[in-house]
Parts: structure tokens; C-alpha cells; sequence
């Protein structure tokens, strides 16, 4: 493993194609809060300088700089953040799609490309954040003129940073705040060399947070278990015959909630439309069609589902009576008996 | 403040990427120094990703989903106004207690989305470490002079509450982060998800109508008004004190009253989102659509509003459409609708080099507001959202709730009892200017705004429910061919969405949100748009000189304009070679408290 560091610089470049939403999303993380981080109140990682343009306290070549040192080999060790999808720059001629800062020389804009291509190899660690910079995205849907495509298929899937790391994926539409939060700190606390080296699935996802399904997570899977479906978006039950992809999309949103438990998809109406996954958005559209899948599984269950259905609802009759000996009658029911085990 | 027949030295400074906004956006000025004057200024974008491009021929009620992704700090406005746009052209309307969801979702959005740009980007330029950096002698008046509203917020002077805006250790920087977070927790009871909602379809929503989620939102909101009461009064003291100790500060970012609004938060008793019927219902929203002209409201009528739109080029990376398709001739009650209008607009990316020399420099196109009576293509701007709603709410006194009331000449916002503070009255004013402060004084003041209202829509929605309406959802079909357009204000202004269906699938949908409105590159006629505009002419207040120079003046306006740049901009000064370019000392980002690291 690399030696432990001490001091770390993150530089976050979200100028992909992307909205900005994974870094707007980010400060609303609690698992640890940016600030606690920044202010050096999380135990067990490095000294962090953060660089992110929408909370940054410098402005223009001012902020630049600090990428312009780490292509100099000046700043020390840093982690690089992609967010935003890579857009093909081989395809537009002269022109450019997007931009960080201005090349001094010429004063051209200096495409994401180029930025990516100097600081990916010298960073300790390279982080893409959100669906578009880890699978593309919404921006590299069919139809799209940029040519758009993830991080990992820019840079190779067996990219390997300078700290000997693959490129690790947070994916999510945008990224779950504390699935970011926790993944940096696992980072953090790795760099420092208090953990061992981030577990990540193939498609370079933390195993912890993408090994289990949305309908695995989700309190309306106990409707599907019992066949009993939502027709419209009016009904709090299980909502896959209405669009819903939760049993086969990787994510933990339903279980964990957006934040702090609060809000999600399926378990608070809203159906799953697999934003986490690299086939997203085109393998899930339309969205409020019902997937394919569904169609088979949904009907398979319905003799059993509402089976158990009607047995439950016969269990549920009884158990939802007190028990007869709960009275204000003159005479003990209850089979009150000091002597336990004594046959009268 | 022009200076004739006089030989000028002008410096080129460029700030790129600016920072403390979301998108990409960079400023290129011109400044002579010796006259404190930015003499030129132009805006554009780099950032081209293609919705209107690549949402053809996709299932139109996808559209809000996808739109949702346009903007990682307001997508809900824009599913929202997808949903306005698709309810129209579905012929359907959301059940009341939906819309009552949604304006508590988009309430919950204005307050969050102000109070962190407000307290954790625009802040930052007028806090003790930046202010010490650009102006040490205002400092050190701010230093002696008291806060007038000090018994309410708690700080003492006005230096006290430049330093609590100190980025990460101030106190009210990080109130204000936990306060984003406790707003954005209310948004997700509503609409599931934030930044890209969840549970938002054409039709309503599918937000459970318990009465757990209103009374998680009670909660929420209630805590927040002690935050809201302390803050307003925050903002006077500090735009107050500006006025005061720099006379003169009123030129900064002035422009010309010009401002759009295009209405929030409908009413769900009057809103059958017909276009027939626009015109009233438009005007029974909670925040009144309207175009502010030289301080006069000129309309306040969503279908005037809509035929007035045109987008022109001029200096932005596409091919014209003047020989394309007209998707739409007449507007459902016959009126003619322009080649240049959204629903006939084919966008056709030309990618090519940024051309500062009278060429295309920018992403973004020009939205204009076509003026008939003069003929005038308008440029107007949002003032960053609140300006304008305020503004045209106050003029048009139509809005008229228990808890905000629009006079004619002020808006009215009545907080009710909190933990901390008793019944609180605010009032804003109409302002002298459409200037860098009023823009961000009127933030401040919508978050009242919005607090207030939700009061208003929980007080009906928890109604509803506790007669037994559950219903949130309407079934609709898509029709095989149809129009819509859905007007709303987007946190930082105007927002339309126009959709055309044909065999049932989207065949042109074009989004036009607040920023191609301000941060719009000189159009075809050579007007430039409003960032440029209220650049130009900017009088400097910073005390360095040229050689460490922050722009700092030039950075209040840009921000003050909200900007938001995934829906576009850059800015660029004129045709001089670079005679210099300065950039100011390198201060440390985030490092813990006493580090500054100058490399």
C-alpha cells in the first residue's frame, strides 16, 4: 500500500457535461458534514484542502492555480473529482463542448478533456461523482451530440491512479448525499493509512452501498411479495406495474432515505428509474411504462401472493382482537396460576 | 460615467471560471483604472450538452424527468414546469391536494436555494476575510459601527456580522448549511428527492397525503422561522451599511428596470391549465407574472408574456432556423405565434472557437422580449429571481393571503409566533434601483416569502387531508399530436418550458430558464444582455489597485444575478490585446482556521 499522507488536496473539477447537482447534493451530506471535514474535526484522515468551484473563496485564475500546480507537480498528494459526463472533443472541429479556465497561450477555453488527461495519472486517488461522470448519464442518452460517455470509458476501465487505485464510481442522479460523504471517507481514512484499500465492485462501484437492490430496501416490497400492486401513483403500494425498475437497479436510496432518512424513491412514491445504473437513463425508458421484467414476475406471484394474502388477512382478524380474558367482569379469565405447572 | 475625448488605458482582466455559482462561467472586462470604471464587459458560456437535441422523439411524459437534470440546484422548478407544460397539452389538471404538495415542495426550494447561495456563495464577498482583502478602510468603519438590528440577530456591528459570513468558520455561514439542510429535508417530504425530484408526475404527484408528511413539514418549518426572522434584518444592516459608508454604491450593477417574471405557486381552485384560460389563471398565482418596465408594470397576462418571447442569435455557437419547420403557427386562441418563439425554434450546435473579436463567443442564445407597442427586443433580466417577483407581485396587488399581501407599491409578509420571536410584520419596498444590493436584498426577503406562503398551503393542504383527501394523482392519455407551455419561476427567475407532440412523441421541447435571459451574449441587433449591460459602466469601490485587484464590485453584480450556469455563461471585455492580466494573491480554500497558505 502507498505510504500513509498527511496532508491531502481534493480538486473537484465539475465542469463535465453535468449540472452541477453532485457537488449542490454533497452539502447536504451529515455522514461526516463538509464542513466537519474541511475543518478538521473527523478523526483518522489527513488534513483536507478543498477545491470546489461552488464553494470556493477564490475566484478565476485564482482558483485555477491550484490545478495548474497539481499539473506541475507542485501541490502535494490529491484526490481528483470528476462530475459531469466526458464529452468526445474529437468530433466538433475548432469547437469545444465544455470548459475549465482559459489557456493562457492562446486563450482558448481548456477543454475537461485535457484537464483529465494531465491530473488523472498524477492523482492519488480519481473519484467520479454521479451517473454522468461514472456511466454517462442523462447527457449521453441516445440522440446526444456530444458524444458524451463516463470517466472510466474516457480513462480505460483499468485505469490505476498514482496511489495504484481503479477509478472509484458514485453513481446516482444525483449521487445520495452520504453515499458520497462515506465513500470520501473511507478514501480519506485509506490515504491515511487507517483502512484498507475501498472494496468496489466491477463496475468500480463501493460494495457496501451498491450490493443490494432498491426493491431489497424498499417497505413497499412487502405488497409485491403479496401481489398486490399500485395502478396509479394515487396508491402507497408497490409501484412496478406503474414504471417502477427497484428489483433490479443497484441502490440503497429506499433503505437509507435522501437525507437523514427523510425521502427516497419507491417507499415515498416515487417510482425507481434506475438512475444509479450504467444502462440509465435509455434502458428505462419510457419511465412510467411498466418494465418488461414486471410484466412476467408480477403475474408469476399473483396466485401466491394473494394466497398469502387472504391467510394473512385471517391472521391478521385474530391477532387484531385482544385476548378474551382482557374484561371488567366480577371473575378472573386470565387462568391465573401462582403455582406454574400445577394441574388443578 | 464615460469619459470623452479622452485617451483611455484600458486593462483586459479576466475571471474564469467564476466561482461560487453553479456552472461554468468566466468574466473578461476591460477596466480603466484611473477613471474606476469597467468600460466593457461581455458574457458567454461553455457548456453545451443538448436537451433540446436529444429529448426528440422521446415519450413526452419522460419529460420532466430528464428536464429535472438541466440544473443540479432548481431541476425540481424544471420538472415542475414540464409538468405545467404536459398537464396542458395532456388537457388535465393536478388534483388540489397535489398542488398544494408541489407549491409546499417548490416553497421549500426558494428557501433552501436563497438561504445557502445567499449565506454560503454571495455572502462570502461581502465577509470580514474578503472585505479586509478589497476594502480595509470600510472594515474598519464596519468595525465602529453598530448593527441597527443587533437585538434581533445578535451581532453587535456590522464587522461582527462579516465575520460570522467567514467561509466555514463563521457562525451564520454555518448556520445557514444546516439550515439548507433542515429546508431541503421539507423539500424531500414533498417531492422525494432533492435536487432531482422523485415523486412528481404529469397528472400530480405520488407523495403519500398522510398527515405524517405535513406534520414533518410543520415541524421543519417552524424551526426554521426563528432562522428567517434573524436573517432579513441581517441583510438591511449589511446593504444598509453599504449604502451608507460607500455613497455612490447604488451604481453598482445598476440597469435599467427591466425585469420578467413568469409567476409561482398556482392556485389550485382557479388553475385548469388550459391556454384559453391562461390569462386568469396566470394571474391568481401566488406570485404575480408580470414585465416590470422603468418601474412600471407593463403586463401581467401569461399569454402576452408567451407571444412577446423571441430567442435570437447573434453571438452564440449555432446555425439559424430561419429555414426550419414552423411547428406551431397560431396559438390555441388564434394568435399568431413567431418563427423566432421557443415552440418553433430548431437548435442546431455549431461548435467552433471562441471568438472575443466580434465573433460567437457563447453557448448560451439571446431570449428577448419583443415590446409591441415600440417594437423594442427587450433584454430583460430576473434580478436574480426575488427582485422580480417581488416587484411585480407588489405593483399588481393582486396577491392577497393571510399571510402575504401585495399593496400596490410593497409586499407584505406576515411570520407567525416562533420559538424565539413573537408575530413578525416585514415589508418590502419597492427599491430606488434595480442595482447588485437590491437584488440581494430582495433574496432575503423571499425567503420570507416562501416561508410565509408554506404557512398558507400547509394551513390547506393538512385541511384536505384530515377530511379524508388522499387523492394526488390524475390519469391522463397522451395525445397524438398537442402543444403546451408551462410558465414558473425557477429560484433564480424566469422559467418556461415549450413542448410540441407529434405521434405521441416529443417532437420539439425547448426550456428557457433565467440564465440565457441575464447571462445572453450581445444579440443580433447588438444589444448586450443584462450581465454585460449591468457590468458596463460599473463605478469601482475596491481599494486595491491594479496590481492586486479582486474585481470584487464586478463579482457582487455577477452573483448578485444568481447565476446559474448549466443554463449558461461567460464574460469578456472588448477588442484590446491583453495589456495585463492580474490575478490577486492566492489565498488558502478551506484550510482549518489561522492556515493561509500563500504558495
Amino acid at each position: 500500500m502507498a505510504e500513509a499522507v498527511s496532508e491531502l488536496h481534493i480538486l473537484w473539477i465539475s465542469e463535465g457535461m453535468s449540472c452541477d447537482g453532485d457537488t449542490v447534493s454533497v452539502t447536504a451530506g451529515t455522514q461526516p458534514t463538509l464542513e466537519d471535514l474541511v475543518l478538521g474535526l473527523v478523526p483518522g484522515i489527513p488534513r483536507i484542502h478543498l477545491h470546489n468551484k461552488v464553494l470556493a473563496y477564490e475566484t478565476g485564475e485564482d482558483f485555477v492555480e491550484w490545478f495548474r500546480k497539481a499539473d506541475r507537480d507542485e501541490l502535494g498528494p490529491f484526490v481528483l473529482v470528476i462530475e459531469g459526463s466526458i464529452p468526445n472533443e474529437q468530433i466538433n472541429g475548432d469547437g469545444f463542448w465544455t470548459s475549465f479556465g482559459s489557456d493562457p497561450e492562446t486563450g482558448q477555453p481548456i477543454t475537461i478533456n485535457e484537464w483529465i488527461d494531465r491530473l488523472a495519472p498524477k492523482a492519488w486517488g480519481v473519484v467520479a461523482v454521479g451517473t454522468c461522470a461514472t456511466y454517462g448519464g442523462i447527457h449521453a442518452m441516445a440522440g446526444n451530440p456530444t458524444g458524451c460517455m463516463g470517466l472510466a470509458d474516457y480513462l480505460g476501465w483499468d485505469f490505476r491512479s498514482a496511489g495504484g487505485l481503479p477509478i472509484v464510481n458514485v453513481p446516482g442522479c444525483p449521487v445520495q448525499p452520504d453515499n458520497f460523504m462515506e465513500t470520501l471517507h473511507w478514501l480519506l481514512r485509506q490515504a491515511a493509512g487507517n483502512a484498507p484499500v475501498i472494496p468496489l465492485d466491477a463496475q468500480l462501484r463501493p460494495t457496501w452501498l451498491f450490493g443490494k437492490t432498491v426493491h431489497e430496501g424498499c417497505d413497499r416490497a412487502g405488497y409485491y411479495e403479496q401481489a398486490d400492486f399500485a395502478g396509479n401513483y394515487n396508491s402507497p403500494k408497490c409501484q412496478v406495474r406503474i414504471g417502477c425498475w427497484g428489483p433490479v437497479v443497484n441502490c440503497n436510496v429506499p433503505k437509507r432515505g435522501w437525507m437523514k432518512g427523510v425521502g427516497g424513491c419507491p417507499n415515498v412514491g416515487g417510482i425507481c428509474i434506475g438512475c444509479t445504473m450504467p444502462g440509465f437513463p435509455d434502458k428505462f425508458m419510457p419511465f412510467m411504462d411498466m418494465p418488461p421484467g414486471a410484466q412476467f414476475s408480477s403475474q408469476m406471484i399473483a396466485p401466491y401472493g394473494q394466497l398469502l394474502r387472504r391467510m394473512r388477512a385471517l391472521t391478521n382478524s385474530t391477532v387484531d382482537r385482544e385476548p378474551s380474558w382482557h374484561h371488567n367482569e366480577p371473575e378472573l379469565t386470565s387462568g391465573y396460576d401462582p403455582r406454574w405447572g400445577n394441574e388443578r | 460615467m464615460s469619459v470623452a475625448g479622452e485617451e483611455r488605458k484600458l486593462v483586459e482582466m479576466a475571471w474564469d471560471p467564476v466561482t461560487r455559482i453553479i456552472g461554468n462561467l468566466g468574466i473578461y472586462t476591460k477596466i480603466d483604472f484611473k477613471n474606476r470604471e469597467v468600460v466593457e464587459c461581455r458574457s458567454t458560456s461553455s457548456l453545451f450538452r443538448g436537451y433540446s437535441v436529444f429529448m426528440k422523439g422521446k415519450d413526452p411524459r419522460d419529460a420532466g424527468f430528464i428536464t429535472s437534470r438541466i440544473c443540479g440546484i432548481c431541476g425540481d422548478n424544471h420538472t415542475t414546469c414540464s409538468i405545467y407544460a404536459q398537464n396542458m397539452a395532456y388537457g388535465i389538471k393536478n388534483p388540489v391536494l397535489a398542488e398544494y404538495i408541489v407549491n409546499l415542495g417548490e416553497a421549500a426550494e426558494y428557501m433552501f436555494d436563497h438561504a445557502i447561495f445567499q449565506d454560503n456563495l454571495v455572502f462570502v464577498d461581502f465577509c470580514e476575510r474578503m472585505v479586509k482583502e478589497t476594502n480595509p478602510s470600510l472594515l474598519e468603519k464596519a468595525e465602529r459601527t453598530p448593527a441597527p438590528h443587533a437585538h434581533i440577530h445578535g451581532f453587535r456591528t456590522i464587522a461582527d456580522l462579516m465575520r460570522s459570513f467567514n467561509p466555514f468558520v463563521g457562525e451564520t455561514y454555518r448556520e445557514a448549511l444546516q439550515m439548507s439542510r433542515l429546508t431541503r429535508e421539507m423539500f424531500c417530504l414533498m417531492e422525494g428527492r432533492h435536487v432531482h425530484p422523485s415523486t412528481l408526475y404529469p397528472g400530480g404527484v405520488g407523495t403519500v397525503a398522510s398527515p405524517q408528511v405535513f406534520t414533518d413539514y410543520q415541524s421543519r418549518l417552524l424551526e426554521f422561522m426563528d432562522f428567517v426572522k434573524r436573517m432579513v434584518p441581517m441583510n438591511d444592516d449589511v446593504f444598509d451599511f453599504f449604502y451608507e459608508a460607500l455613497p455612490g454604491y447604488e451604481e453598482v450593477g445598476r440597469r435599467r428596470v427591466m425585469l420578467g417574471c413568469w409567476g409561482a405557486f398556482q392556485d389550485p381552485d382557479v388553475v385548469d391549465y388550459r391556454y384559453e384560460h391562461m390569462t386568469d389563471w396566470g394571474r391568481a398565482m401566488y406570485v404575480t407574472p408580470g414585465i416590470v418596465l422603468d418601474g412600471e408594470l407593463i403586463t401581467t397576462d401569461l399569454v402576452e408574456i408567451n407571444l412577446g418571447m423571441r430567442i435570437l442569435l447573434g453571438s452564440s455557437y449555432y446555425d439559424d432556423w430561419e429555414e426550419e419547420e414552423m411547428f406551431v403557427e397560431r396559438d390555441p386562441l388564434g394568435n399568431p405565434v413567431h418563427r423566432r418563439h421557443p415552440w418553433n425554434q430548431t437548435t442546431l450546435p455549431r461548435p467552433q472557437k471562441r471568438d472575443l473579436e466580434g465573433g460567437n463567443y457563447s453557448w448560451v442564445m439571446s431570449p428577448r422580449w419583443y415590446q409591441q407597442q415600440t417594437g423594442d427586443h427587450l433584454a430583460l433580466d430576473t434580478g436574480g429571481g426575488p427582485l422580480a417577483r417581488l416587484w411585480s407581485t407588489a405593483l399588481a396587488g393582486l396577491v392577497d393571503t393571510p399571510w402575504v399581501t401585495a399593496t400596490g407599491h410593497s409586499v407584505k409578509i406576515r411570520l407567525p409566533r416562533s420559538r424565539r420571536f413573537p408575530e413578525t410584520e416585514l415589508e418590502w419596498k419597492i427599491p430606488r434601483w434595480a442595482n447588485t444590493l437590491e437584488r440581494d436584498r430582495a433574496r432575503a426577503y423571499f425567503v420570507a416569502y416562501a416561508a410565509a406562503m408554506a404557512v398558507h398551503f400547509l394551513a390547506r393542504a393538512l385541511d384536505r387531508v384530515q377530511q379524508g383527501d388522499v387523492k394526488v394523482f390524475q390519469e391522463f392519455a397522451v395525445p397524438d399530436e398537442a402543444i403546451g407551455c408551462g410558465f414558473h419561476e425557477a429560484v433564480r427567475g424566469v422559467l418556461s418550458h415549450h413542448l410540441v407532440i407529434r405521434d405521441g412523441k416529443i417532437a420539439n421541447y425547448h426550456p428557457y430558464p433565467p440564465t440565457p435571459w441575464n447571462a445572453s451574449p450581445r444579440d443580433s441587433f447588438g444589444t448586450p444582455g443584462p450581465y454585460e449591460d449591468a457590468c458596463q459602466g460599473l463605478p469601482i469601490f475596491e481599494e486595491n489597485g491594479e496590481a492586486d485587484f479582486k474585481g470584487i464590485d464586478i463579482m457582487r453584480t455577477v452573483r448578485s444575478f444568481d447565476p446559474c450556469l448549466p443554463c449558461g455563461v461567460h464574460m469578456y471585455s472588448g477588442k484590446a490585446k491583453i495589456l495585463e492580466r492580474r490575478h490577486s494573491p492566492m489565498l488558502g480554500s478551506f484550510s482549518p482556521p489561522g492556515d493561509r497558505r500563500h504558495p
